[in-house]
């Protein structure tokens, strides 16, 4: 089974501080991560490509210092990395971003599945997985916590949902997003490590993929952002003290109108 | 180049490095400038400069044929599973009621399944001033294909100018795939959605990076603009039983219900007896917990105050909760009237998951736990004898 995985390179959250002074992001010295969710995708695709054969590649679009984030992919199993990289990608939204990516799944060609994470953490949509299905009008199924069976032609799925789970049938090609509870991605072994360091990574720019400039970056992207501004920050309150009845009665009086 | 300082009009006042949420502006030499390896042309810079010394070019490309005025009304998607329609569709009629009296326009309510009758007269209570209703057995449960067709189907037919969806498991799947179809923006996950006076165009504020930046964005030259809300953030009118609707059925050929997927089964679970994110309080547990039987204290003090259980990281990867429960950055995002944290430490994954809630009440034995930072009313102590405590006041206090 010919497997790509699409991946972001995000700045790790944990680290993404406000300056109190300035009231901007700190971004200094953060370090930059692949997407916790599309860990599990890749761990995925290692998975199957170990159980039934076949070719996985990992895609990312971004500046070229993502191409350390598939450097990190390579070393997990992935048998090869494609950056989507060119200064006419900046500014793209989750369309232009989907749409990219799909072209350039195309240029891979013959391929059976393609796996996101559920959503980026920096940009928190959901969106790109279901845009590049739709831009090549392939089945998809979200949220996928666990892959029942693989056929030649069809996998079958289990779909989260808020109140548990869906069984779907998919026919191949398809895309699937994948959540957490799909599995627990593995630690990177040192061989990994080593032929990741010596891959070469394939860099394709919007020449390379004959992309129609009205369709990518800033001027592809239907959305537009008007301003950016820091929520104001959200304060400690009341410390309730006292015996843990006393507590109890003040925390009642406090919530009691809250409460339907 | 797509940005430019116009170095003229610059005067180095540095507003524009402020406002940069990349880091990618530095003043030299009395004048800013951009580090186009860290620009992401994301614009915030633009309307931050009073001078209006930031030019940032885009090729202005309006949607083939389209004309903007030819779309009118707001249009929300209305959820059901199992023939009832879900509490998030209520909330953005009441939000796009606002809307819509402030562009002088009408709510659609657009809703899809089998046998919805009895669902019709609450949707016009609370807002919706016509409901296209498309019925079909393949339209019984939500797949992605049906649904999209049928909705892209009805968006070219109608052309509305606004179209809202709840950001769900089912939203966020089919909306995404809609709005690639109909070539417009989406926005994920907005927190308000507000109109621009002069243009009359949609604002939709969310959040981003963890929701420690807010970002407002616009879909200028495309139609609908499209935006997802979660639950609990827009608030329903009050049922109004005076409101009629005007009922608009659709049907399609069949093969826009076809779907390539096949949905074989629909699983509930029964640890989500009330699910995460439509609860209105969310009683959560961490590592303080110490193991998973102590989670039956978490439920008792749930069951008195009709609230469903939540749980850490930490508790998830122990295995003392379901992944189902889990609430945080790799989990769930939540937004409940009052959110209990006990022996939840308030790690950043965490705090992203849950700060936007109403009130945050937090037990913990270390009084220099962060998650007393977002807490309204904050408890240092014995989680085992507070939490009893708590279930024993409640239960007088609302006689259950």
């Amino acid at each position: 089974m010919n497997i790509i995985v699409c991946i972001k390179q995000v700045p790790e959250t944990t680290e993404v501080r406000i300056n109190p002074e300035t009231n901007t992001l700190i971004r200094e010295g953060v370090k930059s991560i692949i997407n916790p969710f599309d860990m599990y995708a890749i761990e995925e695709a290692v998975r199957i490509k170990e159980k039934i054969g076949g070719k996985t590649t990992v895609v990312t679009m971004g500046p070229p210092q993502a191409e350390s984030a598939l450097r990190e992919a390579l070393s997990m199993g992935i048998d090869e990395g494609i950056l989507l990289s060119d200064r006419a990608f900046a500014g793209s939204d989750t369309w232009a971003t989907s749409y990219t990516l799909a072209e350039a799944i195309k240029k891979i060609g013959g391929y059976d599945l393609i796996i996101c994470g559920k959503q980026a953490s920096d940009g928190d949509t959901a969106q790109v997985g279901p845009g590049i299905s739709t831009h090549l009008d392939i089945p998809q199924a979200t949220y996928v916590k666990k892959i029942e069976e693989i056929k030649d032609n069809s996998l079958r799925v289990e779909r989260m949902t808020e109140e548990g789970f869906e069984i779907i049938q998919v026919p191949l090609p398809a895309l699937l997003t994948v959540v957490k509870e799909i599995n627990e991605p593995r630690i990177p072994s040192l061989r990994g490590m080593m032929r990741a360091k010596q891959a070469k990574i394939i860099t394709w720019t919007q020449k390379e993929l004959n992309l129609d400039s009205r369709k990518i970056g800033l001027s592809g992207s239907p959305t537009q952002v008007v301003k950016i501004f820091t929520p104001s920050p959200r304060v400690g309150g009341q410390m309730l003290q006292g015996e843990p009845e006393e507590i109890s009665d003040k925390l009642a009086g406090l919530l009691k109108n809250e409460i339907t | 180049m797509p940005i430019q300082i116009i170095l003229e009009k610059c005067s180095g006042c540095s507003l524009c490095v402020k406002a940069c949420p990349f880091d990618a502006i530095r003043i030299m030499d009395k004048k800013a400038v951009i580090d186009l390896g860290k620009c992401n042309l994301c614009g915030a810079c633009v309307p931050a400069c009073k001078l209006k010394a930031v030019l940032l070019e885009r090729i202005e490309t309006l949607a083939p044929n389209l004309s903007l005025k030819d779309y009118k009304g707001i249009w929300v998607f209305i959820e059901q599973k199992k023939g009832k329609v879900q509490s998030v569709a209520y909330e953005l009629l009441g939000k796009a009621q606002e809307l819509a009296k402030r562009l002088s326009t009408e709510v659609g309510a657009v809703l899809l399944g089998n046998n919805l009758d009895d669902q019709l007269e609450e949707l016009a209570w609370h807002g919706a001033d016509k409901i296209y209703l498309v019925e079909a057995v393949e339209l019984a449960n939500f797949q992605d294909e049906p649904y999209t067709n049928v909705l892209v189907k009805l968006i070219q037919k109608y052309k509305p100018q606004i179209f809202l969806c709840g950001a769900t498991s089912v939203g966020r799947s089919l909306i995404s795939r809609v709005a690639v179809k109909i070539n417009t923006g989406l926005t994920a996950d907005c927190t308000s959605l507000d109109i621009e006076p002069q243009r009359k165009i949609l604002l939709q504020t969310r959040p981003a990076f963890g929701g420690n930046i807010m970002a407002t964005i616009i879909t200028p030259n495309h139609r609908p603009q499209m935006a997802t809300v979660r639950h609990k953030v827009m608030q329903p009118i009050a049922a109004d039983k005076r409101r009629k609707a005007k009922v608009i059925r659709e049907s399609f050929d069949s093969v826009v219900y076809a779907s390539r997927t096949k949905l074989l089964d629909i699983v509930d679970e029964v640890e989500a007896l009330i699910n995460l994110s439509e609860a209105d309080i969310i009683v959560s547990g961490g590592r303080g917990m110490t193991g998973p039987e102590n989670f039956k204290i978490l439920a008792e003090l749930a069951q008195v105050l009709g609230a469903a259980v939540g749980a850490s990281r930490a508790a998830v990867d122990s295995n003392w909760m379901p992944y189902s429960h889990q609430v945080g950055q790799t989990g769930r995002t939540v937004a409940p009237k009052i959110y209990f944290a006990c022996g939840i430490s308030g790690q950043i994954q965490h705090l992203v998951g849950m700060q936007s809630s109403k009130i945050i009440v937090a037990i913990n034995k270390d009084p220099d736990a962060p998650i007393f930072k977002v807490a309204t009313y904050g408890i240092v102590g014995d989680l085992f004898q507070i939490i009893p405590a708590l279930t024993k006041k409640f239960k007088e206090v609302l006689k259950r």
